[in-house]
């Protein structure tokens, strides 16, 4: 299992700013350890975000995403004390689910 | 006569399969789609057009309405941070290429009515290029681009 994310979500006006930290490798397939064997490609491929059951982001990622990735984005219609809740999926089938609470 | 007749079979029967293979791989980027909601042929792509393709477009138009907020010059390719927003009404998508990476499609929004068309994110960069950033709003596709100099590459090993 990997580490936990990091969420930050706070009222930023009428709307709620979240900003992600995910601990991940984002491994791209391209490159080769010391003897030239290729490292396979091990990355996030799908991230949702949702809100009161309701999804308010998802997203698809390729290998091109940087390693622990970081996302930031804003929504509207939460209150402080609403939770916001993430999931990651990565190419192997890993997943992880963190949640936040805006502040 | 036999044996000649099975290696024959064997032989048409293995180009079937290879077939199928290629066909279900390049000719049918839906299914894959549609299994795990990871647009696999549209992160195999190498340019804006095929990238616009694979996501079910046409062609994409170059509009002043998408604004992409980055560095010049970024110092390490690994880590390049980047701010994509777009004014366009009913935006329900957000895409990051770069055009000179290995493949060209970084990452892809979906913007929910509700969420704001703003999101930011950090890419790898192989060398310097062009970002391109890629909008679908009410169907259509809409990109602008700015170029991005890279002093050390993100994908060395």
């Amino acid at each position: 299992m990997a580490d936990p994310m990091k969420i930050r979500a706070a009222m930023a006006g009428d709307k709620v700013e979240v900003r992600v930290l995910m601990s991940h490798e984002m491994e791209t397939g391209q490159r080769k350890d010391k003897k030239g064997v290729p490292i396979p490609a091990w990355f996030i491929q799908n991230v949702t975000a949702t809100h009161n059951g309701k999804t308010v982001l998802s997203a698809e990622w390729g290998p091109a995403v940087s390693k622990n990735p970081f996302l930031s984005f804003r929504f509207s219609g939460g209150k402080p004390g609403d939770k916001v809740i993430i999931t990651w999926t990565d190419n192997k089938g890993d997943k992880r689910t963190d949640e936040a609470t805006i502040g | 006569m036999d044996t000649s007749r099975r290696q024959v079979l064997k032989g048409t029967g293995g180009m079937a399969v290879m077939g199928l293979a290629v066909a279900a791989g390049l000719f049918k980027p839906g299914s894959a789609w549609a299994q795990d909601g990871w647009n696999k042929a549209a992160f195999a792509t190498k340019s804006l057009n095929d990238t616009v393709k694979a996501m079910g477009g046409g062609s994409a138009m170059e509009s002043k309405d998408i604004q992409i907020n980055s560095p010049d010059i970024a110092e390490n390719g690994a880590v390049v941070p980047f701010t994509i927003s777009s004014k366009i009404p009913k935006t329900e998508q957000v895409a990051l290429l770069v055009e000179k990476n290995p493949n060209a499609l970084a990452a892809s929004f979906n913007i929910p009515a509700g969420t704001e068309p703003w999101v930011n994110t950090r890419v790898k960069m192989g060398q310097t290029s062009n970002i391109i950033a890629l909008v679908k709003a009410d169907g259509k596709f809409y990109y602008t681009t700015k170029e991005v100099k890279v002093t050390l590459g993100g994908c060395g090993g």
